[in-house]
């Protein structure tokens, strides 16, 4: 191989580099070290002028080596890879310093700052000369993809991809999909009836020739690579062939057991064991919940199966369900959220003092269809049902565990705008009541949001700035008796104030949803500290995630309204359906190879890889490995004990290069 | 010693602790310019042949970063890391080597706070214990000490 | 008839075990005889340093020095020979790689004269320690003195093969003394008596994919045939150590003990044993993998109990101002 002849390129990132790395000096440095032929720096390595400063020189000098000092490479090494390529020198003969994430951001001192950029330049320097040149390889793009989450941001994703005629497989862990909007009785700000919006959309998925929707069905393993994986779908056993229902409800008439809460109307009603989520449930097919059915637990009853005309229900299935493995090219999790369970919150009374309710609770109230027919009314006995009193006040309470470092730090975003709907809804379903809504700020950004905020407060609500600090049901005054008390600092009065009403509403913040983390581990996603999963990039990349092939829409990346849900669904799909219509993907070439005559066969390295990419040729007794399968993460690498091993980009030359120049003149 | 400034040779998962590190940078987190970064894929490449010839060259401190057990980008690469870890530290610990000088940390792609914590909670540690004197190892001919 | 070759045989710090490796070639010894004249060899002739002195330079056609450079007489030894040999070879793992006496690197060489010479096992009431010179009225004694390290034999001349072992097996003797005899030698500087993989290229256990849950030193456990070793906690450095000795330790149900050296390319035989076993540990955490290496005992010795002086690290002392 003909001697190295590096160009060092350093970038001043405008101010961001250079106001605190001198980099003049840092590229006299360059040039000063061994088989640097050319140094020059630049404003912006990264624009059209700087890209083609670096491609004049590399012909001009005949460079074979490129080091750019700017930004992080997780930023810009695809940019300068492609620039050395567009020179005729391969792209992987190329290395970054990163002088700005970790040097000139992180370091206070000048003087410092200039002498680590140094080391890291000259690192980069030594170790780009042992860089060898590596080709990117091309697979086929299975046309299909998963959507994992059945809500609106899921939905959006499906019917985008599906117009696009990819194939689509939808999976929801509910019996039903819709997600948390179907549990909505209005949508701020235009006040739709949210299942009048949701379910046409619903059952356009449901029926759509390139969409297959998984209900009651979970993603338990994903395996393979982008372009080509391979998702294992765990079919829920439900005890009803979906083939054969026809959903005409009558089992669910006739089941004797009555008394199960029900969870998807937050346990304020009960269900039967054979039950459908709601009434619009798609795929309008019941489930039997196993725990509670008399038929399963005992042997006994069998009533379902009597009426049902079609013959559906199938006690025999197998109660662990079912396995199905399917082939994709790409995924968007679009897994939702779940709300705050405000328990810990001792002090709101939630859970100890009746008619303090959450949102979710409170929407199911709303709603025709939950516990009171969608009238607003106190608990009588404990129970809600459509006959109780009609509160004369209600409260509601921003920022429940939300904003606040006891609990989640985040804003939960839409809990002002729908606190701002129950204001309007409890004014219309009761006419005459006194609302109350104590805030710390009205957060209403979106379109129409501060309009609708103007509105309100022209329908007599009375807005009380400050965080409630307690709710209780101890009367001191002859009006408080017999109801509730919000104690709060009313911050723009001044005075603490002791407020009497008869419900509470706490706004409920947006959290991960059950099982995000789990999931994530299944996916090799990484999560955010909130527990949301982590974009690309918080600004330019929120759909995508480091994971190539995986985006993420909607909720589970972090808490936003239904606009914003759809918008994301939308713009996942789009980037996966770019993939799927190039056809092809570009495989990394970082991957682990054998070099055969120093392979011993002694089997360490095999039971090490998680891809299973490694396996052993018995005949000659070596390792093997699969390149297809190997994802380039070097663990078998830094294990072999012959060095027999080695990764392309990252061998151990390379690696003991920068090591050593690093620490040159220590 | 006020004046000595530890050199300290960092290897860095791509996918979390590199990730943490640059979003350290993105909030402007502070810390120490005593530690220099190696980016690898995952901390399960890092050899430990690597840690050897960090400290036979000049290091002070070696660091190494992964992701948090469970995270890895590639299921259980760090748990390899975690493998050798203690005997790694063991073997310095055996040669004289102060095993302080040798940190494995877990830090992901959204800790930057960690991140700039851990480097600087490793530079104070290393410089208190001072720099490490590398014998000379050939042609030393020294004679024990007569009786 | 062509001039026989004139082989020479030096121990430096060693335990005689090359010298009856040498002699393993069993009845090939008279087809040596036919070939070769033993000109140097203290070990079972008659021998002195100023029969050496007085050969005129490259006098011996092949040299094989075992022992590691524990003292001045030892270095001195090796350059005279080294001026006196055309070939010189590092016989046997102590002189290529420092082999058990550089086990003794790990202390000062006080506390090896002091743990010798007055512990318990030495009835020296007196606690004298020997030293490099001591006067009597007949005149001044001296002995070699000792250095700080024992090194390889490479560290103090110019070597031209090296045969690791310990000691090398009397089929890969037989194999370099040929090759020697015919004038088909390898480059200068290679391994020799060598294979080109690791022990477990030889080795006929089958490996489980079993990750380790303890360690365990070989007295401890019966260990089950047919199954690796080190899958089932015993440090056996097969795979970190140079094929070539048919694994014999092996089939006599002992674990590798890595004398013939580092294997492929890797430069530091601990550092490589570490890579391997590290990763072969049933841990998903620091404080699991904490709990089975408690059980690992003296890592430094285990995999550097012949390559001590060729180690990447280097012995600190705190009392010296270092580590």
């Amino acid at each position: 191989m003909s001697k190295p002849r590096v160009g060092v390129f350093v970038c001043h990132c405008g101010s961001n580099i250079g106001s605190i790395v001198d980099v003049p000096a840092v590229a006299a440095f360059a040039t000063g070290l061994d088989n640097v032929v050319y140094a020059q720096e630049h404003k912006y390595m990264c624009s059209d002028p700087g890209q083609e400063m670096i491609r004049d020189a590399i012909k001009e000098h005949q460079l074979n080596r490129v080091v750019v000092a700017s930004c992080s490479p997780l930023m810009h090494e695809p940019t300068f890879r492609k620039t050395c390529d567009e020179a005729g020198l391969n792209g992987y003969l190329f290395q970054m310093a990163n002088l700005r994430e970790q040097v000139s951001w992180v370091t206070e001192d000048k003087a410092a700052a200039t002498e680590k950029a140094k080391v890291v330049v000259r690192a980069a320097v030594q170790r780009v000369a042992d860089h060898t040149e590596l080709h990117t390889t091309t697979k086929p793009c299975t046309p299909a993809t998963l959507v994992i989450g059945g809500g609106v941001a899921g939905i959006e994703a499906a019917l985008q991809l599906a117009s696009s005629d990819t194939k689509v497989h939808l999976v929801e862990r509910e019996p039903s999909i819709g997600g948390a909007m179907a549990k909505f009785d209005k949508t701020f700000p235009t006040l739709d009836c949210a299942a009048c919006i949701l379910t046409p959309k619903m059952v356009q998925a449901y029926t759509h020739p390139n969409i297959t929707v998984h209900a009651y069905s979970e993603v338990v393993d994903l395996s393979g690579y982008v372009g080509n994986f391979q998702a294992k779908i765990h079919h829920k056993a439900s005890y009803v062939n979906n083939e054969k229902c026809t959903g005409c409800g009558a089992c669910l008439q006739k089941c004797p057991v009555k008394r199960v809460p029900h969870e998807w109307e937050q346990n304020l009603m009960n269900r039967r064991a054979i039950y459908t989520p709601f009434a619009q449930a798609v795929p309008n097919k019941p489930v039997i919940d196993a725990q509670h059915c008399t038929m399963l637990l005992k042997g006994k009853c069998g009533i379902c199966a009597k009426v049902c005309e079609a013959g559906a229900i199938e006690y025999d299935q197998a109660p662990e369900g079912t396995y199905e493995t399917i082939d994709i090219g790409n995924v968007i999790v679009a897994t939702g959220m779940k709300t705050f369970d405000p328990t810990p919150m001792k002090a709101l009374g939630y859970g100890r003092i009746p008619d303090v309710y959450t949102a979710l609770e409170f929407e199911r109230m709303c709603h025709a269809s939950g516990p009171t027919e969608g009238h607003v009314v106190k608990k009588t006995n404990g129970v809600l049902t459509h006959g109780g009193a009609a509160p004369k006040a209600v409260a509601l309470v921003h920022c429940v565990g939300s904003r606040d470092k006891n609990y989640n730090e985040h804003c939960s975003r839409v809990c002002c705008m729908y606190s701002l709907k129950y204001a309007h809804l409890i004014k219309e379903h009761v006419p005459g009541c006194e609302v109350y809504d104590f805030y710390i700020d009205m957060r209403c950004a979106g379109k129409g949001y501060e309009e609708f905020y103007n509105r309100l407060l022209r329908e007599d609500v009375r807005f009380i700035r400050g965080k409630v600090a307690e709710v209780n049901n101890w009367a001191i005054y002859p009006e408080e008796e017999g109801r509730l008390v919000v104690r709060v600092e009313d911050t723009l009065v001044g005075t603490t104030r002791r407020i009497p009403v008869d419900m509470v509403v706490l706004a409920t913040g947006l959290e991960p949803a059950e099982g995000a983390k789990a999931l994530a581990q299944t996916l090799h996603m990484s999560c955010s500290n909130d527990g949301f999963y982590l974009e690309r990039h918080p600004k330019l990349a929120p759909v995508s995630t480091a994971t190539e092939g995986i985006f993420v829409a909607g909720c589970c990346q972090s808490p936003k309204d239904i606009p914003d849900s759809v918008a994301q669904g939308a713009a996942a799909a789009a980037q996966a359906i770019a993939m799927i219509k190039r056809g092809t993907v570009e495989i990394e070439p970082t991957t682990a190879h054998v070099l055969e005559e120093l392979c011993s066969g002694c089997q360490i390295c095999i039971p090490l890889c998680p891809y299973d990419a490694i396996s052993r040729d018995e005949e000659r007794r070596l390792a093997v490995i699969e390149p297809a399968k190997c994802k380039g993460c070097g663990t078998c690498v830094g294990a072999c004990p012959s060095s027999a091993l080695q990764q392309w980009g990252f061998d151990d030359k390379q690696i003991y290069a920068e090591i050593d120049g690093i620490l040159a003149n220590a | 010693m006020a004046s000595f400034e530890p050199r300290i040779v960092a290897f860095l998962c791509n996918w979390c602790s590199y990730t943490g590190a640059d979003l350290a940078g993105t909030s402007r987190k502070k810390y120490n310019a005593n530690v220099v970064a190696i980016r690898v894929m995952c901390s399960g490449r890092v050899d430990p042949e690597f840690v050897f010839r960090a400290f036979e060259k000049g290091a002070d401190g070696v660091l190494i970063c992964g992701c948090h057990p469970g995270d890895c980008h590639y299921i259980d690469g760090n748990h390899k890391t975690a493998g050798r870890y203690p005997m790694v530290r063991n073997m310095l610990e055996q040669f004289g080597i102060d095993p302080k000088r040798f940190r494995l940390e877990w830090v992901s792609a959204s800790e930057g706070d960690r991140y700039a914590q851990v480097v600087n909670e490793t530079i104070e540690t290393v410089r208190a214990l001072g720099p490490l004197e590398w014998p000379k190892r050939l042609n030393e001919s020294d004679t024990a000490s007569p009786a | 008839m062509a001039e026989k070759l004139k082989i020479g045989i030096y121990w430096a710090a060693s335990c005689g075990g090359c010298e009856i490796g040498i002699l393993e070639i069993g009845d090939k010894l008279l087809d040596l005889i036919e070939v070769a004249d033993l000109v140097f060899c203290p070990c079972i002739l008659d021998f002195k340093y100023d029969d050496v002195r007085a050969m005129p330079d490259g006098y011996i056609d092949v040299c094989l020095f075992n022992g590691g450079i524990r003292n001045s007489e030892n270095q001195e030894i090796a350059e005279l020979l080294r001026e006196k040999s055309k070939v010189m070879v590092a016989y046997g793992s102590c002189a290529s790689e420092g082999g058990i006496p550089a086990l003794g690197n790990l202390f000062s060489t006080d506390d090896l004269l002091k743990r010798a010479y007055t512990t318990e096992t030495t009835d020296n009431p007196v606690g004298i320690i020997p030293g490099p010179g001591h006067s009597v009225e007949e005149g001044e004694l001296h002995l070699p003195t000792v250095h700080d390290r024992v090194r390889r034999l490479s560290d103090v001349i110019d070597v031209d093969y090296f045969m690791p072992g310990c000691p090398p097996t009397e089929i890969q003797t037989w194999a370099v003394i040929q090759a020697v005899a015919s004038g088909n030698l390898p480059p200068k500087g290679s391994k020799v008596g060598v294979g080109d993989k690791s022990v477990c290229d030889e080795c006929d256990r089958e490996r489980r994919g079993v990750k380790i849950k303890k360690f365990f030193r070989p007295h401890e456990i019966i260990a089950e045939d047919g199954w690796c070793l080190l899958e089932q906690g015993i440090l056996c450095l097969g795979s970190a150590t140079r094929s070539g000795c048919e694994a014999r330790c092996i089939d006599a149900n002992m674990p590798c003990r890595g004398c013939y050296g580092a294997a492929g390319e890797s430069k530091d035989q601990g550092a490589a044993m570490l890579s391997a076993v590290g990763s072969m540990l049933a841990a998903d955490s620091i404080e699991k993998a904490e709990e089975i290496v408690k059980s690992m005992v003296d890592p430094a010795g285990t995999t550097y109990r012949f390559g001590m002086a060729e180690s990447m690290l280097v012995r600190h002392f705190p009392e010296r101002g270092q580590g």
